[in-house]
């Protein structure tokens, strides 16, 4: 038996995909998946072909993701009569997916991460399995370089008047902070799970090291009920504004100009973001706007999203109606495969027609930490470019 | 030597030249040593001291900074306004270069149209770029002036203090180098320490920002940025003991030489002014009345890398 099969015009052999040269073993029994299991990381990346595995005893299995444009519950196809499972997904280069497995048996059905591979993806709603297609790596500022100095994160319980709660945020202070110098700000919303999930004091101590992002300070704020103060929440606005801003800027050396300032947040942290905008123009030049919960609707009030999204939908409708420059520049990110691509990719000529710079950029990901993470040099870089151009070494 | 002492430009020292041009020069005795632009790691500087013969005093002029700013509060408060001041009208100023600049290169892209009148738009726009350079360092002088008239430097005893004890480190130096790194920390360090007067009556070899310092111009460059080109811009004025020249370290490194127009640009924009690539092994001594010797590698207005001298300068 040969492993590759002759294809293409110019007589190369390409070599047949290892669950093809699997299926053609014989005899195709435990051993075999035994050896082939030893041999491969799951899932199985080759070119664009993602082979998906699970090996043990079931009825059904399935590969769970949250992939737009693809039958999100994807059969498994048993190996023989092995143990084996598996299902192939075409994967475009670069692609990021997160994944469960669902196993059936009788009437039993469980879902979890896949058993087989190590890679993981956490977030505040749990863990996920990780396939990295062909292409994607992980950037290498998102680990701690030992070379880097680390900044330091500060805890600051803030007396909300706003909010009519205590604001429990952390500070971040870049490592060679002096009180002499003046900084940008940059105030993250749902900062716990971007330093958990984003691994953003990583990416922080690394970026300023590597000098593509100034040295900064940054907010991390937490939301006491999200679904309550990201939609679009006046107490919230002047929370920011009000409460948080005169706090920092009286205990730290903020530079005092609106272009210094940025407001970041993901998902309904991206829709507090830029209401937080709307309601005070003029005091934030930049926004970094990561899969924004941007849903809206063209005509009626259909928007699927249940009752949570309604003071989204009524905030964006109106956005949309007046478009408003509520900042100098935004940076917009979203990932290709998931639901929000559509309200992201329409806002774009609209914060550029209602004045605003955008850069906007696509990833092969989805809704999920680790692309808002992989994304952060691009953003960080461009809103808070670091001091590369005065280095002449 | 005759008349006023020599000046020596370099390119990176990643791989050092610098023992070999102190030999070639047959400078001996003190150096004094200004690496303001390492900043924290000022004072790391043995293995520089090492290519001087050992005998080298470190002017230290980036932490007399910091203790100045530490030290004296007004001092540091009008010192961080200014730099706020400064980076907004830099920002400022990079936009309306940044739409010239595009405005620019669209041009010489416009293949359709009549090449007279192209070449007359493209002269119009140079223009512009030319005027924008010039408005914004006489804005930055301004605020220099308002900002030095409000400190008054030479009447703050721990200025004074530093300045006193740069002068007497200086005063036993038979020749000084300036080292490259932050241009920006440089230049502030130096100017603040008034050290101008102190390296002109001495031999000086500079490299990359050290370079860029002593030049009277200072541009700021960088075509592979992360974010894509930047547009080159003028930061500062700098000491002026090298006149006539816009110094560019790493050329090769930083900019898309290959990129005709663009490199024609930088030329034309800074003319009369040469611009000096400083790439690793570069060498460029200086006449004795400090302008560059005639042959020097430098930008020229065709966007070529070449002698100047020659019948395109």
């Amino acid at each position: 038996m040969t492993d590759t099969t002759p294809v293409g015009w110019a007589g190369t052999k390409r070599r047949r995909p290892a669950i093809e040269r699997l299926l053609a073993r014989k005899p195709l029994d435990e051993s075999a998946v035994d050896r082939f299991l030893a041999r491969h990381q799951v899932p199985v990346v080759e070119g664009a072909r993602c082979t998906f595995l699970y090996r043990g005893a079931a009825d059904e299995v399935f590969v769970i993701h949250r992939i737009v444009g693809l039958p999100q519950r994807v059969p498994m196809q048993r190996v023989g009569e092995t143990s084996l499972w598996f299902a192939v997904l075409e994967l475009p280069a670069g692609s990021r997916v997160e994944y469960q497995l669902e196993v059936r048996r009788g009437s039993d059905v469980v879902s979890g991460n896949d058993p087989l591979n190590p890679r993981v993806a956490h977030s505040p709603v749990g863990s996920s399995s990780v396939c990295a297609a062909s292409g994607y790596v992980v950037p290498p500022w998102v680990t701690p370089d030992p070379e880097a100095r680390p900044g330091s994160l500060e805890e600051l319980v803030l007396p909300s008047r706003a909010l009519r709660r205590d604001a429990r945020c952390q500070v971040y202070l870049p490592a060679r902070f002096r009180r002499t110098h003046s900084y940008p700000l940059l105030v993250v919303h749902d900062g716990s799970d971007y330093l958990q999930y984003a691994a953003m004091k990583t990416v922080l101590d690394n970026l300023i090291h590597r000098l593509d992002m100034a040295e900064t300070v940054v907010v991390f704020t937490d939301p006491g009920s999200r679904e309550v103060e990201y939609p679009n929440n006046a107490a919230h606005a002047r929370f920011v504004v009000s409460d948080l801003l005169p706090a920092l800027a009286s205990s730290l050396p903020l530079l005092d100009r609106p272009s210094a300032r940025c407001l970041t947040g993901a998902s309904f942290g991206g829709v507090a973001s830029l209401s937080v905008a709307y309601r005070n123009p003029g005091v934030f030049g930049s926004l970094l706007l990561q899969s924004g919960s941007f849903v809206f609707t063209d005509i009626g009030f259909d928007h699927g999203g249940g009752q949570v999204f309604d003071p989204v939908v009524k905030f964006m409708n109106r956005f949309r109606a007046r478009p408003r420059r509520v900042a100098d520049r935004i940076y917009q990110s979203c990932g290709v495969y998931e639901p929000l691509i559509v309200p992201n990719r329409s806002m774009v000529p609209v914060f550029e027609g209602a004045g605003m710079e955008v850069r906007y950029v696509e990833a092969r990901d989805g809704h999920s930490w680790e692309n808002w993470r992989d994304r952060l040099r691009d953003g960080l870089s461009w809103i808070f470019p670091g001091p590369q151009k005065y280095y002449y070494e | 030597m005759s008349g006023t002492p020599p000046v020596t430009l370099l390119g990176p020292q990643r791989r050092p030249t610098l023992p070999g041009v102190v030999e070639s020069l047959s400078l001996t005795g003190l150096f004094a040593i200004v690496t303001a632009g390492w900043q924290e790691r000022e004072k790391d500087d043995a293995e520089l001291s090492s290519y001087l013969g050992g005998e080298s005093v470190n002017l230290a002029l980036w932490h007399r900074l910091q203790d100045v700013l530490d030290r004296d509060p007004e001092f540091a408060e009008a010192f961080r306004a200014r730099r706020a001041m400064l980076d907004e009208m830099q920002d400022l100023y990079l936009m309306g270069v940044g739409h010239a600049m595009d405005a620019l290169l669209s041009l010489y892209e416009r293949r359709s149209a009549t090449a007279s009148l192209v070449s007359r738009a493209i002269t119009d726009a140079e223009e512009v770029l030319r005027d924008l350079d010039d408005r914004h360092r006489r804005r930055i002088a301004s605020v220099h002036g308002a900002f030095y008239d409000r400190v008054v430097p030479h009447e703050r005893p721990l200025v004074r203090q530093h300045r006193d004890e740069v002068t007497v480190a200086l005063s036993g130096a038979s020749a000084a180098v300036v080292a490259g790194g932050h241009v920006a920390a440089l230049l502030d360090a130096m100017h603040l320490f008034n050290v101008a007067p102190l390296l002109g009556s001495r031999p000086v070899i500079a490299w990359s920002a050290g370079a860029m310092a002593l030049t009277e111009r200072v541009v700021l460059f960088n075509d592979r940025a992360p974010h894509g080109p930047a547009v080159p811009e003028v930061y500062d004025a700098g000491l002026g003991l090298v006149p006539g020249v816009v110094a560019l370290p790493s050329a090769r490194k930083r900019l898309l030489v290959a990129n005709g127009p663009r490199m024609a640009t930088l030329a034309r924009r800074f003319a009369p002014s040469a611009c000096v690539p400083l790439d690793p092994g570069a060498v460029v001594s200086l006449s004795s009345d400090r302008s560059l010797p005639a042959g020097t590698l430098v930008v020229r207005e065709d966007g070529v890398v070449g002698p100047s001298g020659g019948s395109d300068d």
